[in-house]
């Protein structure tokens, strides 16, 4: 299984200066743990050598990678060619805040080799980023987005959220505007989560402020694939747009097609054939494990041929491309289509789906309720 | 026989029938403090949770009487709900005597009143018993009142007591020894013993509960059931006390217990007469009908696979009640099922619960139906229960359907709003009475199909809990009948269609609709609900599809989370039925059975 795809790496940088109120990775404020952190970063990097080979993708992602100096990132890049064969024109991702982004700091990440920067803009209004609690300004956001392709990065990506609360479609396709006048390689649009347990998703509940309502977020989603279609982008996921396919983050999409990925860091998660397993969450327990000497994996669990089969629907509607029906066949062992021709009949004449040149795919409408068409 | 005393307990619903019969055994030492567990008499769980005895029991109690003597008085409890009215009449025909027990706080109530009337047909010394005395609410005063004004009995004659406080117990003991009268019948005659109630034993197979009036029974003896004319041999005979207690025989004017051999419950009818196979009675004893059911409804399993331990669940269900009846049957829209017949909609609920929770079967139960009849334009009369039996409409001359008396006691203060609920119902020949001051009493005769709808429950509401309730069935009445169905996307869900009158069969329909509406929930395409008599629609409603649900992010950590939401969500898919497109949780079925009121 997956003999053909090429491994992807993930190394999560457990930092940020402030937890913004409605994220629920995993991270922590005290950014003077980076050099313990780095050094277990590194031994967990020995731990795994030359099992995750060739890897043509690297994300450094978060919490906030952009907190570390360049020197750290440089470290672990390189402990990251020691350990693993990274191929040459990896794409080798890092994100972003906006408040870091110097020109020096840029230069020195296109001198270790990073080629693709995802900056967490978020919104280009000031009261919407405001209500998201972000530590930056819309003027360091718009600088942040200026300043990458100065330093040389042909591949920017952008992070950018809607249905914030008091957000209007309009509010909204101002900063989508606005995003687009960088021409940014790619696009991530995130529907605001209200997740439970952060201080954001409390208030909610608390009944301080009430979500866009279903039919609205309908519309944010329909609107924003219209308008970035409109404006050349390609809405290959369902939160994802990129100039052009050769443009989509390479990274990502393994996370879409079961292509296998080995996550570092604290509440990192990996894949393997029919593996999957996640470190510890707490930076404390990831770093106890590693120095006994052991991997810091919290669980593993293994997929049943069921599990993997739905996985694969579910991620695979979630993209534009679709699961190819021949090698889900080959895969998972079973037709996609057989015994179900008549709802597929009928989703594609209500328009959700299409069956073409051997692809099951979902039409906008269809991404939109991706994980209910997975159900079928 | 002088020291036999053979009595039962009779009282309205929530009066206080088991907590009495359980004080009684406690006083006579059956049970010591310890070994006490409330209300002993009701066995199944159901019983305990919702307060009213549902089978007949028997228990003999030893006492030593103020007199000196040493007497058995045999206690018959008696189930408490109308549904089981003539498991009722036969238990207390097997007694001499009864207690009526009457609650000091609400005082003589419908079901007071109808277990009078059945305990005076039985000719039996009736002791008024006034519970609850200790109540703050309670109005001892105002209960003998009624007790002479409303029920004609000697008011003076009543006993006070607190059962559960264990208050005036002795005098009630005494009086059942002084005042019932011994048993009468001649041990050496013919035998002649009356079934009150029959219960299936895994390992000895059917115990019949019986009075003998006249004769012995013993081990060996050959009897003869008269209505089936069925002989078996006697295995064992005893009596009650907490267990059952073997006996070398049971003579005239005793209770007791017989093995014969028999395999299922369904084999004895409650009612029937015992006697001896070589020396038979003349005649069997009076008052035997056989179980007709009343309310139809058709069982489903939810998944289709579970369609066999559904059939092992309801043969087995089937050996311990002898009312309910039930044969195969098909649904287009729900598979494989069983056509079941029930006493009443309490009764059909005792069986969907024990069905669900003592198999673990997720069941979905059809519209429950009477049964109507229907004379065609041949002149063939036919019987129908079940609608999807219902006869061609053009082919129809005449629909009839059954009717009851309903019997409603309530304060006067809720006059207008009961008749005019009656009305509503299609109550006629009203007739209104005063049992007391401010007390009405009004029988209406009205279609039973409506009684079994909702009637009860809103009747209850409309008198805030002061209204009782209760009914006997009378004829056959002409009726404008139609059938009505409720399709999803244009599909007919026959577990749904119901039999009605011309003129409600919009208001039901709109109700099955709006119900259904609220239950089913949204999916990926709009669902029209329609309600439709033949190709008419009548009423409905739509489901508006939903637009939006898939997850913004969806990386390294999510992917399990949201693999195992989906697991969960396909799980409980699993446990709807789909019907055309559309899938439908058990709660919606249930729904359209459930009245306005429920909620």
């Amino acid at each position: 299984m997956n003999s053909k795809k090429i491994p992807g790496l993930y190394i999560h940088i457990p930092f940020c200066l402030s937890k913004c109120p409605y994220c629920d990775f995993y991270s922590s404020t005290s950014i003077s743990a980076a050099p313990d952190f780095l050094n277990g970063l590194s031994k967990e990097m020995e731990m795994y050598r030359h099992q995750f080979n060739p890897i043509d993708t690297v994300y450094i992602g978060g919490g906030t990678p952009s907190l570390l100096s360049p020197e750290q990132l440089e470290n672990i890049l390189t402990k990251v060619r020691k350990n693993f064969d990274l191929i040459a024109d990896a794409e080798i991702t890092i994100e972003a805040n906006p408040a870091d982004l110097n020109q020096s700091f840029l230069e020195s990440m296109r001198e270790i080799g990073i080629n693709r920067i995802n900056i967490g803009a978020q919104s280009f209004d000031e009261k919407v980023l405001g209500f998201l609690g972000r530590r930056h300004s819309v003027k360091e956001a718009i600088s942040a987005v200026e300043a990458p392709r100065k330093a040389g990065f042909e591949n920017i990506g952008l992070d950018l959220i809607y249905g914030v609360p008091g957000q209007g479609i309009g509010v909204w396709l101002n900063t989508l505007k606005q995003g687009i006048a960088f021409s940014p390689e790619h696009l991530s649009c995130y529907q605001l989560t209200l997740e439970p347990k952060t201080p954001l998703g409390r208030r909610w509940q608390a009944g301080e402020f009430s979500a866009p309502g279903e039919e609205l977020q309908y519309e944010f989603f329909m609107k924003t694939s219209e308008f970035l279609e409109e404006a050349g982008y390609i809405h290959y996921e369902v939160s994802n747009f990129a100039r052009g396919m050769e443009h989509a983050s390479k990274h990502n999409q393994k996370y879409w097609d079961h292509s296998p990925f080995l996550g570092l860091g604290p509440s990192a998660h990996s894949f393997h054939g029919n593996q999957r397993w996640w470190n510890h969450r707490s930076f404390d327990q990831y770093l106890a494990s590693i120095n006994a000497g052991n991997l810091p994996v919290q669980e593993t669990e293994t997929l049943t041929i069921e599990q993997l089969r739905l996985e694969a629907l579910y991620l695979g509607l979630r993209t534009k491309k679709g699961i190819s029906l021949q090698d889900f066949k080959k895969q998972y062992h079973s037709d996609l289509l057989s015994g179900k021709k008549k709802i597929f009949k009928k989703l594609e004449e209500a328009g959700f789906i299409a069956i073409r040149d051997g692809y099951l795919y979902p039409t906008p409408t269809g991404l939109a309720i991706a994980d209910t068409l997975s159900l079928i | 026989m002088k020291n036999i005393r053979n009595f039962s307990i009779i009282a309205h619903i929530d009066h206080g029938k088991s907590t009495l019969a359980d004080r009684l055994i406690q006083y006579t030492g059956m049970v010591d403090e310890r070994n006490f567990k409330d209300q002993i008499l009701d066995n199944m769980d159901i019983e305990r949770e919702r307060g009213i005895t549902i089978k007949s029991q028997a228990i003999a109690l030893p006492y030593h009487a103020e007199d000196g003597e040493e007497y058995v008085l045999n206690l018959i409890d008696t189930p408490g709900h109308v549904d089981f009215s003539y498991e009722v009449s036969r238990s207390l025909a097997s007694c001499e005597g009864v207690l009526l027990l009457i609650d000091a706080a609400q005082g003589v109530q419908a079901q007071t009143i109808a277990n009078l009337y059945l305990a005076m047909e039985n000719n039996l010394e009736i002791i008024p018993v006034i519970n609850k005395i200790d109540l703050p609410t309670a109005d001892v005063d105002r209960v003998i009142e009624q007790i002479d004004s409303e029920l004609g009995l000697d008011a003076f004659s009543a006993l006070k007591c607190s059962a559960k406080e264990g208050i005036g117990i002795e005098e009630i003991l005494e009086a059942i020894v002084k005042r019932i009268p011994p048993p009468k019948g001649n041990p050496e005659g013919p035998l002649a013993a009356l079934i009150f109630d029959a219960q299936y034993d895994p390992f000895r197979g059917t115990v019949i509960h019986c009075r003998v009036f006249d004769g012995t029974v013993k081990p060996g003896d050959f009897i003869r059931l008269m209505f089936n004319q069925e002989a078996y041999k006697v295995e064992e005979v005893g009596r009650f006390l907490l267990a059952r207690e073997k006996r070398d025989r049971i003579s005239a004017g005793e209770v007791g217990y017989i093995f014969a051999g028999v395999k299922t419950v369904s084999d004895v009818h409650i009612g029937d007469t015992i006697t001896l196979d070589e020396r038979p009675c003349d005649k069997p004893l009076p008052g035997f009908k056989e179980f007709k059911p009343v309310v139809f409804s058709s069982i489903y399993p939810i998944a289709p696979e579970d369609y066999e331990d559904l059939a092992v669940a309801l043969e087995k269900y089937l050996l311990n009640d002898a009312a309910f009846v039930y044969q195969k049957d098909s649904s287009i829209a729900l598979g494989q099922g069983f056509r079941c017949g029930f006493l009443g909609l309490l009764h059909l609920e005792i069986v969907q619960e024990r069905v669900e929770r003592e198999y673990d079967l997720s069941i979905i139960l059809s519209v429950p139906s009477v049964r109507y009849r229907f004379t065609l334009k041949d002149g063939s009369v036919m019987f129908v229960d079940n609608p999807a039996h219902y006869p061609n409409p053009l082919s129809i001359e005449k629909g009839e359907e059954p009717y009851i008396r309903a019997m409603l006691l309530f304060p006067e203060r809720y006059l207008g709003s009961v008749m005019k609920l009656c009305m509503e119902k299609r109550g006629e020949n009203s007739k209104l009475g005063y049992l007391g001051p401010g007390r009405i009493e009004l029988m209406y005769e009205m279609p039973l199909a409506e009684v079994i709808y909702d009637f009860y429950d809103r009747f209850k509401s409309i008198t805030q809990g002061y209204g009782s309730f209760d009914y006997e069935v009378l004829d056959y009445r002409e009726s404008t009948l139609v059938l009505v169905d409720i399709l999803v996307n244009g599909e007919k869900v026959d577990a749904l269609s119901q039999i009605a009158h011309r003129d409600q069969a919009r208001p039901r329909a709109l109700r099955a609709c709006e119900r259904l509406k609220e239950e089913i929930p949204r999916q990926m395409f709009k669902i029209a609900i329609q309600g439709a008599i033949g190709g008419e629609i009548i009423a409905r409603t739509t489901i508006s599809s939903f637009r939006k649900d898939v997850t913004a992010k969806c990386y390294g950590g999510d992917i399990t989370r949201k693999r195992k939401l989906l697991e969960k969500q396909k799980k409980g898919k699993k446990r709807m039925k789909t019907i055309g497109s559309v899938s439908i949780p058990q709660s919606a079925f249930l729904a359209v059975l459930k009245s306005d009121t429920d909620n």
